[in-house]
């Protein structure tokens, strides 16, 4: 990874000058010239920067300043940061710099500047969802995520763009615009945590906050080039999250590197009493175990994630990962969940009938937007909601309505269900056999903006590899694994069973250290 | 499962959701939601008898261990002139909604 690096550093000067003149130039020249642009610049590790604020040769004031300067910089060509909050990160940063001149130990993350997706709480800071409905909302509270993140000495740097309540599969369903992939800015960051996936590869932060309901934080990781986090459900707490289909609803880090996110999940996991459905399960140190070698591993390739459909370049890279998995000691075999084909409609049936019984709250009465022009109750509810979401929040609230609806239940929602546990016994038989499974966590390299927003049946089929294990509830992760044409992303789903998060760092840092 | 949605399950749809879908929007959700509900007619190829449906996978046994429900009890909870501060339109004490039914 060492040279891969150096070549991205060498990039800044020019990448400078044209952030800084992007702002004189028309929208025309500028697009013209976008695709030619990189961002891609590495964080820091966690260890680097922690040995540096602990010393003093780095204060956490300067490393946040320097944080908001590239953004400053940056954020006007990929639109990343939708808020800053500036005067929070900054009186943290202050607090552990006192703490760092008395000479005490720090807490794990103590300086480390984090951005969260824009669908977390935090306390007195605009909470929009990527969605006009949630104008102008202050929540008064933080999400157990972000406050845990900050009690371990998180600096947070703002709230991250997204799709429109977590619903997309490019960033382009946001209301504030699409977030533009640093590594190319003519196509998209995956989403629907375009932002947190962005933000990291562009180094606008050390690592990120997102969310993942069908594949939101392992698809855009994966078109990003960045390593994203897919916690077991229940893992961490959903508390402050802002719902959209509550039975597969994840909070999930992103980092530069795999031990770095695995240390992040270590500190936002654990049971909360305000997730009823958190889990009481003890909390490993993730960052330790990840450090075991994979060796002796069991690795699982399944047949069907490998069928038609899958970029041909995505494969090699792919094969090319698991070939270094086989070299460093494990043991792969090929192992079968023929209903795989089946996930992706149970999961837009089930996602979408969640989502209209959690979109229901939005109704102009509490907080969020409010049409101003309506004379009866029902006439605001419904002039406030059409005015608030956008097409696809519309299309899904519908769809779900519609599956929920008298008379389509048992054939649409209680369908989906029990399939649901047909593909949840498949994953739990195969981890049986093998420790991991290995997948491409996207069928494609990132693709190019608009093209796929006229169709939303091929926007869901973005989501083919990643959307069966959210309704398995079992956890992954996304790490690099090589590129494909143009130097593009391609990323590696590893999978393992419920609560067995370490065995899938494991697995991740033996593809991040072939180097591919 | 391979029903036809019409114009007027649209219309019916929206008003069970409190969506006033303007005149323009309907044939594009029609579309839509004709092109969804064909594909994940797909389902109808399993036979599903005698599966217990999976609502929630802290059901399943291997996940997050037994029973996760917690105890139902009484905590305090945000202060009311802290949740009115963000309403649209309140008095402090209740929030002021348009006339609910015409005299």
């Amino acid at each position: 990874m060492q040279p891969k690096q150096t070549r991205e550093d060498l990039r800044l000067p020019s990448e400078i000058k044209s952030a800084e003149t992007s702002s004189q130039q028309s929208s025309l020249e500028s697009s013209l010239e976008s695709s030619l642009e990189s961002f891609v610049e590495k964080p820091r590790t966690l260890a680097e920067l922690r040995a540096g604020i602990q010393t003093g040769t780095t204060k956490a004031v300067d490393l946040a300043a320097g944080y908001f300067d590239r953004i400053a910089r940056v954020n006007p060509r990929l639109n990343v940061y939708l808020s800053l909050t500036k005067e929070r990160a900054m009186e943290q940063a202050s607090a552990v710099d006192a703490v760092a001149a008395k000479g005490d130990p720090l807490a794990p993350l103590a300086g480390i500047p984090i951005g969260i997706k824009d669908v977390l709480v935090m306390k007195g800071a605009p909470a929009t969802a990527g969605s006009k409905i949630l104008e102008g909302y202050r929540p008064p509270y933080d999400a157990t995520a972000v406050r845990r993140l900050e009690a371990a000495g998180a600096v947070l740097l703002g709230k991250l763009n997204c799709d429109e309540f977590a619903m997309g599969s490019s960033n382009e369903n946001s209301a504030y615009g699409p977030v533009r992939n640093p590594v190319d800015t003519e196509r998209v960051p995956g989403g629907s945590s375009g932002g947190s996936a962005a933000a990291v590869a562009a180094n606008m932060a050390v690592g990120t906050l997102g969310s993942d309901t069908g594949g939101s934080i392992r698809q855009p990781a994966s078109f990003c080039g960045v390593v994203g986090v897919l916690p077991t459900y229940g893992r961490v707490s959903r508390y402050g999250l802002i719902a959209f289909a509550s039975s597969l609803d994840r909070v999930g880090p992103f980092a530069g590197n795999v031990r770095d996110a695995a240390t992040l999940l270590g500190v936002i996991a654990g049971h909360d009493p305000n997730d009823a459905t958190s889990s009481p399960a003890p909390v490993p140190d993730y960052a330790a175990e990840s450090d075991m070698p994979a060796q002796g591993l069991r690795i699982g390739v399944p047949a069907e994630y490998f069928a038609e459909g899958l970029d041909p370049e995505v494969r090699a890279a792919i094969e090319k990962g698991i070939d270094a998995l086989k070299a460093s000691g494990c043991t792969v075999k090929p192992v079968s969940l023929p209903h795989t084909r089946y996930a992706v409609p149970v999961y837009y049936l089930i996602a979408t009938a969640e989502a209209s019984a959690n979109l229901a709250r939005f109704d102009g009465v509490r907080y969020g937007y409010r049409s101003p022009s309506s004379n009866t109750l029902s006439a605001m509810y419904s002039n406030s909601r059409d005015q608030g979401f956008g097409a696809e929040v519309k299309r899904r609230i519908l769809l779900g309505t519609y599956a929920l609806s008298a008379g389509y239940y048992d054939a649409y929602y209680l369908k989906a269900q029990q399939v649901r546990r047909i593909l949840a016994d498949e994953y739990l038989r195969a981890f049986a056999e093998v420790d991991a499974i290995v997948t491409p966590t996207a069928p494609s390299p990132a693709f190019k903006l608009g093209e796929k927003t006229g169709d939303p049946l091929a926007m869901y089929l973005a989501d083919i590899y990643t959307v069966t294990a959210s309704l398995a509830g079992i956890c992954g992760v996304t790490v690099p694994c090589g590129t494909a044409a143009a130097k593009l992303p391609v990323g590696m789903q590893v999978l393992a069973a419920h609560l067995n998060e370490s065995t899938a760092f494991r697995v991740a840092r033996a593809v991040e250290a072939a180097g591919l | 499962m391979t029903a036809k949605v019409t114009v007027e399950d649209v219309k019916r749809v929206a008003e069970l959701a409190h969506l006033e879908l303007a005149a323009e929007e309907t044939p594009a959700m029609l579309r839509d939601l004709n092109t969804i509900l064909d594909y994940v007619a797909e389902l109808n190829e399993l036979d599903t008898a005698g599966i217990v449906p999976l609502a929630q996978v802290s059901d399943l046994l291997d996940a997050n261990g037994k029973g996760v429900v917690r105890a139902d009890i009484l905590r305090p909870s945000l202060d009311r002139a802290v949740v009115m501060s963000e309403a649209p339109e309140t008095d402090q004490a209740f929030f002021k909604v348009p006339k609910v039914i015409e005299r």
